[in-house]
């Protein structure tokens, strides 16, 4: 087998995808390679456009039909190539294997059927049971995931539930067959701040208790730190940091992920007695446009590290310390600089 | 939901009510006089005042909406002035063929509408969406009575398949009286058809692209399941209404499909009736038909409870 380290359950490769739109071909994801262990929760975080929704779909092929496409690439799981299977291979794969919760619990769930059908039909669909027992199997992933007096509400439609409520039928779906890989899209951003931990929490339970791999997509910093054990940041399109949780929150080395880091809100108690409040610090200038091939760096326009070798060559991943991956020609004058 | 329809029910006696007014008063307001045509040519005005006396045409306007209205109420709608029958007898003779054509136009058109807009959405801006969406245009372009005579002339005289015109009773047989639906069932219910697969397409393009939709495919669900229970049930609140609506156009259609095909049925008794101006039978003719269109309507928006859990009544 290989070294040390397992052979990995979920090995994505140099995956670009590209929407083919009016406005030219926009290249959503362009070249990305992350691996997923077993039981292992992956971050991947970035701002809005930045392709990490796109990377989760692609894993599922579930990219908008004649829109996006996966150009080149491969998604492995458990060393089955996914990008060219079959149509209905992939179908059997989907909500088994591989299951995704979505940001919008609103309305991801279909409203004209109850949520014990739309857990059930998942059951049935994968694990080959009958509808009497599939609907066993509602109630007691409803169970699962706290929804009080389960017996009763499988028969309840999905505008009966709250946001909160409904993410939990959600997850119950995502659950209802064990899959290996768990892909949660924004799954707390609709929600509000209590709801979100509560979900955090469940998510972190029930994956403890199914030994299932979570990839968790955010832009929240506050998310990823409280439930990843390695992160990815995405940028543009690229992967551009990819570290251990800890290490990254000590030590960013992208000048991006500095950025964000500095983004996030913090309490200044000191300042706040003096009666001054700190604004918050915005990363400048915006996400360059995707339709248009990007020279350099895609991070350099917005960069105050950035030199000429920047704006006219891509920086390829170097792993400064050992298990950190950053993309920049500078990480290792940053680094020395912010640690010195 | 039994209460609902209870109160609806209910509710249909001021919309006949108001119904029957309007139909009283527009008729005779309507230039046109029954006794002149009695009378013939050759008759003198003094032949035509004994006929409206006769008739009781010549009385005031409300004391013939009383009397008419008071009969109305028993169950009674008058005695056709031509033919001498009771206008309840005339209509009961003329029903069957008028109900089997309409529900034929309607199952036939339903059940291939429903599935090409279904197909145009899944399809959508392939080949075949745009052959289905090109059916429709065409459908919605081509006048009953055109459909009618090319179908006769391919069918009927060219191939010989079917027969040319005439309506076969269903005591007489299934097998003849089918035969005898199937033209001017396709001739009638092409608009219906075209109409329903339009918006069947419309409703259906917009739930497809729901978040819900992509959450069923996150399920590896059969494309069938997805399409026909997690995005039609979603999409059917539109097309139900659009069914309903179109039973309105049917029953314009009826009129011109039995005179195109010789069918008599309440359409050609409507024909015949107006032309001549019997009072009494248009008037029993369009509140049958307007009593058909408030049940349809009040199955429609009942249905409406069936399909969205959201809707309560």
């Amino acid at each position: 087998m290989q070294r040390n380290q397992p052979a990995p359950l979920l090995e994505v490769d140099n995956l670009h995808c590209h929407f083919f739109t009016l406005d030219g071909v926009v290249r959503a994801v362009d070249g990305v390679s992350f691996s997923l262990q077993r039981g292992e929760t992956l971050g991947i975080v970035g701002e809005s456009g930045c392709g990490k929704s796109v990377t989760a779909m692609s894993i599922l092929r579930l990219l908008p039909k004649g829109l996006g496409r996966i150009v080149d690439g491969s998604v492995k799981l458990e060393g089955r190539e996914l990008t060219t299977l079959g149509d209905a291979d992939m179908r059997s794969m989907r909500g088994h294997q591989v299951s995704m919760i979505f940001q919008e619990p609103m309305t991801s769930l279909n409203p004209v059927l109850t949520v014990g059908l739309q857990i059930a039909e998942n059951v049935e669909r994968h694990l080959n049971v009958g509808r009497k027992a599939a609907m066993e199997r509602a109630v007691e992933m409803l169970r699962l995931v706290k929804i009080p007096d389960a017996e009763r509400r499988v028969n309840d439609y999905p505008h009966q539930f709250s946001g909160g409520m409904r993410q939990r039928v959600m997850i119950a779906i995502a659950l209802s067959c064990n899959p290996q890989v768990l892909i949660a899209d924004e799954p707390t951003t609709a929600l509000d701040v209590t709801i979100q931990a509560q979900i955090l929490d469940l998510m972190l339970e029930l994956k403890q208790k199914l030994n299932t791999a979570i990839i968790m997509i955010t832009h929240d910093l506050g998310v990823i730190a409280e439930t990843a054990q390695r992160v990815l940041v995405m940028y543009a399109g690229r992967k551009v940091e990819e570290a251990p949780v800890v290490e990254l929150f000590q030590r960013p080395l992208h000048p991006y992920t500095q950025g964000l880091m500095r983004a996030r809100p913090r309490l200044d108690v000191e300042a706040e007695e003096q009666g001054r409040r700190p604004r918050l610090q915005e990363i400048q200038g915006m996400v360059p446009a995707l339709n248009r091939p990007i020279l350099g760096c895609a991070f350099a326009p917005r960069c105050g590290y950035a030199t000429d070798r920047c704006r006219s060559e891509a920086p390829g991943l170097t792993e400064p310390v050992p298990g950190h991956l950053v993309a920049c020609w500078e990480a290792t004058k940053i680094a020395g600089m912010g640690h010195a | 939901m039994i209460a609902y329809i209870t109160r609806r029910l209910l509710a249909t006696v001021p919309v006949m009510l108001t119904v029957g007014v309007f139909v009283f008063f527009l008729l005779r307001i309507a230039p046109g006089d029954p006794a002149a045509i009695i009378a013939g040519d050759n008759a003198t005005s003094q032949d035509i005042e004994n006929i409206r006396g006769k008739l009781g045409l010549d009385r005031p306007m409300i004391e013939q909406f009383v009397h008419w209205s008071w009969r109305l109420l028993q169950g009674d709608l008058g005695i056709s002035i031509f033919s001498n029958l009771p206008v309840t007898t005339l209509i009961a003779q003329r029903m069957e063929p008028t109900i089997a054509l309409t529900i034929s136009t309607l199952m036939v058109a339903v059940a291939l509408a429903i599935p090409m807009g279904v197909l145009a959405a899944w399809k959508a801006r392939t080949l075949v969406d745009r052959l289905v969406m090109g059916f429709a245009v065409l459908g919605f372009a081509v006048p009953v009575f055109v459909a009618g005579y090319v179908l006769i002339y391919i069918f009927s005289v060219q191939l010989g398949w079917l027969p040319v015109q005439g309506y076969r009773p269903i005591g007489e047989g299934f097998w003849p009286f089918a035969q005898s639906l199937v033209l001017p069932s396709i001739a009638l219910g092409t608009t219906y058809c075209a109409l329903i697969a339009r918006i069947t397409r419309a409703s259906m393009l917009e739930v497809l692209s729901q978040d819900y939709i992509r959450t069923a495919e996150s399920k590896g669900l059969a494309q069938r399941r997805v399409l026909l229970l997690h995005a039609l049930k979603n999409a059917a609140v539109p097309i139900v209404t659009v069914i309903g609506i179109g039973i309105a156009l049917l029953i314009s259609g009826v009129v011109i499909t039995e005179t195109v095909f010789n069918i008599p049925g309440l359409g050609r008794l409507t024909v015949d009736a107006v032309l001549k101006r019997d009072y009494p039978i248009v008037q029993g003719l369009i509140l049958v038909f307007a009593f058909a269109k408030v049940l349809v309507n009040l199955t429609v928006d009942v249905s409406y409870a069936f399909l969205d859990p959201r809707i309560r009544y």
